[in-house]
């Protein structure tokens, strides 16, 4: 049984697509991306066929229309078997939420369609070495020269980095003015002095790359600059506040997943003569994961429900929430799956292990949890001051 | 290119039930999905549409909820869907069956290249797709692998044999009978399945094809069933137990004093 959150038939309808790819087409394949680190072009394929890639995009831009909720669904359908291949799909999305939300009319027109037929993915580029928490802190500059800004400067720790088309960069055309001198342009692989850098190494999501961008002299178009010089980081704020729900639903669904196994394990496990699911000990561990994912969906449906109604001029806190909570919670499911599964949930004979490695990125990406907790503190201090005027 | 592409909705279980005075199945209340060869059949005729244009149409017979199938097969690609529904159809074997598709191709006419599955999973004849071509009086290959190429006259297809295929051309129209080593049926797409919603099924009848009563259904089929039965099971078996080792070694003892090994 599951709960009933008032899905709409195409709600519903997105949901059983993501569920048909995951099941039958990610779910044989999912051991071999996780242990070759290749990227999942063959899946990415299967997205853009279905038109999962757009289901977040405005159907006027070749979308399906349906929101922050529509990726919400997908990604957490698609996570419950494989938290990382589905990763091209969502941080595709967080790399166009700068183009929807602070393009023009041409630059939606150029950049969305391709990017909601599948036929490009796009990435996000705001990490550096050592701005990851603190984004003020980049050191990558957009100079400006006649019609054109250069480029120069290293991005890290990039999503889909050198398998995306369409890069959305941050850089400083004003360092002198801090977090109000930093810009976002968009940038096309193949511009003179784009290049890709190192592959990181990762303990989980490895179906999904994560590189270097590296600008040298590299000459963008004013054109591609996504609203005003200066509003980067407002930018970049808004497209997390829409974000960080997509990194919710992956935890999620991480979580639904690795309690599916534990549940199934537990029933067939048989130690002292029965299955250990008739054991005390296992059913509550079972129980509180079960509460934890649901109650975890509840409040991430609430949060992106809340983000598409538009009412709200931010949803900082909300997504926050979402966000801190799944990923939290998707860490103790995961693990106490590996608990339940003892020694063959160590095993790389069974996926809890690889749902435990790709739990944890969700804790730290896109804002760690403690930053989560500062945007929420923030905000919760902010409405308080506001009541009191 | 006209495309029609031959489905037939089958139970989706092999636990049927058979109604043990007709010996036929019990189809009410039971699941029912496209028979899994047809997925590659409509999988085939949408591809063969993307490369060259044209329109796919998907026909099946059976009652009225059969039409679950053919909007399944519209999200999946295909651009409409003809039931062929009536009760002078009811009980058909494959001889009356293949009249009554082959009536119907006829009828929608313009057509270059019909698909079948290459047999269904719960008749398993693989006599209807070669059938229908014989009545069409159009040539047919079966067990196809492969479509290499495909133009406005003829089609050059490989045929799946035991040690190896066969390379065959054949003029249009003609009729395909496709095996599953021939491609990768999609998944069903958002859009897809939005089309599928808003389709019109055309729903035709014997007297709307021009098809002969006497042809179809119980009064076309020469084939009765006269039994059904389950055949008993083997006895005699042995059953080894234990630990593999010696399973293994009691288990070359008795094959060798029964002179097997």
């Amino acid at each position: 049984m599951v709960m009933d959150y008032m899905l709409s038939e195409e709600e519903k309808m997105m949901v059983e697509t993501a569920k048909t790819i995951a099941i039958e087409k990610m779910k044989p394949v999912r051991e071999h991306y996780d242990e070759k680190e290749e990227f999942p072009w063959e899946i990415v394929k299967e997205f853009a066929q279905a038109d999962l890639c757009g289901v977040y995009i405005p159907e006027e831009y070749g979308g399906f229309g349906k929101g922050i909720m529509g990726l919400v669904l997908v990604v957490e359908e698609l996570c419950k078997v494989d938290g990382a291949i589905a990763l091209s799909l969502a941080a595709t999305a967080l790399g166009t939420l700068p183009i929807l939300i602070a393009g023009n009319e041409e630059q939606k027109k150029k950049y969305l369609p391709d990017i909601a037929s599948g036929k490009k993915l796009a990435a996000f580029g705001l990490t550096e070495a050592n701005a990851g928490s603190d984004a003020t802190g980049m050191i990558t500059t957009a100079v400006k020269d006649g019609d054109y800004y250069v480029l120069n400067g290293t991005k890290c720790f990039i999503t889909n980095g050198g398998d995306a088309e369409t890069y959305t960069i941050f850089a400083k055309t004003n360092p002198a003015r801090g977090a109000r001198g930093i810009s976002c342009f968009i940038v096309e692989k193949g511009t003179a002095g784009f290049e890709f850098g190192k592959k990181e190494k990762k303990m989980g999501i490895k179906a999904s790359s994560t590189r270097e961008l590296i600008f040298n002299n590299c000459r963008v178009h004013k054109d591609q600059l996504l609203g005003k010089e200066g509003h980067g980081l407002m930018i970049a704020q808004a497209t997390l506040d829409n974000s960080r729900p997509g990194v919710a639903a992956q935890a999620l669904g991480i979580a639904a997943g690795a309690l599916d196994e534990a549940v199934d394990y537990a029933r067939k496990r048989v130690q002292f003569g029965q299955p250990i699911a008739s054991f005390q000990g296992i059913q509550h561990m079972l129980a509180d994961m079960a509460t934890e994912v649901e109650a975890a969906r509840a409040l991430l449906y609430s949060s992106a429900r809340m983000i598409d109604a538009g009412t709200e001029k931010r949803t900082s806190k909300e997504s926050a929430m979402a966000k801190l909570f799944c990923s939290e919670v998707a860490m103790k499911v995961t693990t106490n799956a590996v608990q339940i599964l003892g020694g063959y949930g160590y095993s790389r004979e069974y996926p809890v292990e690889k749902m435990m490695r790709d739990a944890k990125i969700t804790t730290l990406y896109e804002g760690t949890s403690q930053i989560q907790k500062n945007e929420i503190a923030l905000n919760l201090i902010k409405e308080s001051a506001a009541k009191a005027k | 290119m006209n495309i029609i592409v031959c489905v037939k909705q089958v139970p989706n279980t092999t636990n049927v039930q058979i109604d043990h005075e007709t010996g036929r199945l019990k189809r009410d209340g039971l699941e029912s999905i496209i028979n899994p060869f047809d997925e590659y059949a409509i999988e085939e005729g949408v591809r063969i549409k993307e490369r060259v244009g044209g329109k796919v149409t998907v026909i099946t017979m059976g009652p009225p909820q059969a039409e679950a199938v053919l909007r399944e097969a519209i999200a999946k690609g295909a651009d409409e869907g003809v039931l062929l529904s009536d009760r002078a159809f009811g009980g058909a074997d494959t001889l009356a069956t293949s009249y009554a598709l082959s009536t119907a191709v006829r009828f929608l006419g313009n057509f270059d290249i019909v698909i079948c599955g290459k047999q269904a999973s719960d008749g398993d004849t693989a006599q209807v797709g070669p059938g229908i071509a014989e009545m069409l009086d159009i040539p047919h290959v079966a067990y196809v692998k492969k479509v290499e190429s495909v133009d406005d006259k003829t089609v050059k297809v490989e045929r799946m044999m035991e040690d190896g295929y066969d390379l065959i051309e054949s003029l249009l129209p003609v009729l395909l009978t496709v095996v599953k080593e021939i491609n990768n049926p999609r998944v069903a797409s958002l859009k897809g399945k939005m089309a599928s919603k808003k389709a019109v099924i055309k729903v035709l009848d014997a007297a709307a094809i021009g098809a002969d009563v006497k042809k179809t259904g119980l009064n076309g089929s020469p084939t009765q069933v006269m039994k059904i039965f389950t055949p008993p099971q083997r006895t005699g078996r042995e059953k080894f137990t234990g630990e593999p080792n010696k399973v293994v070694v009691a288990l070359v003892k008795r094959l060798s004093d029964l002179s097997l090994i």
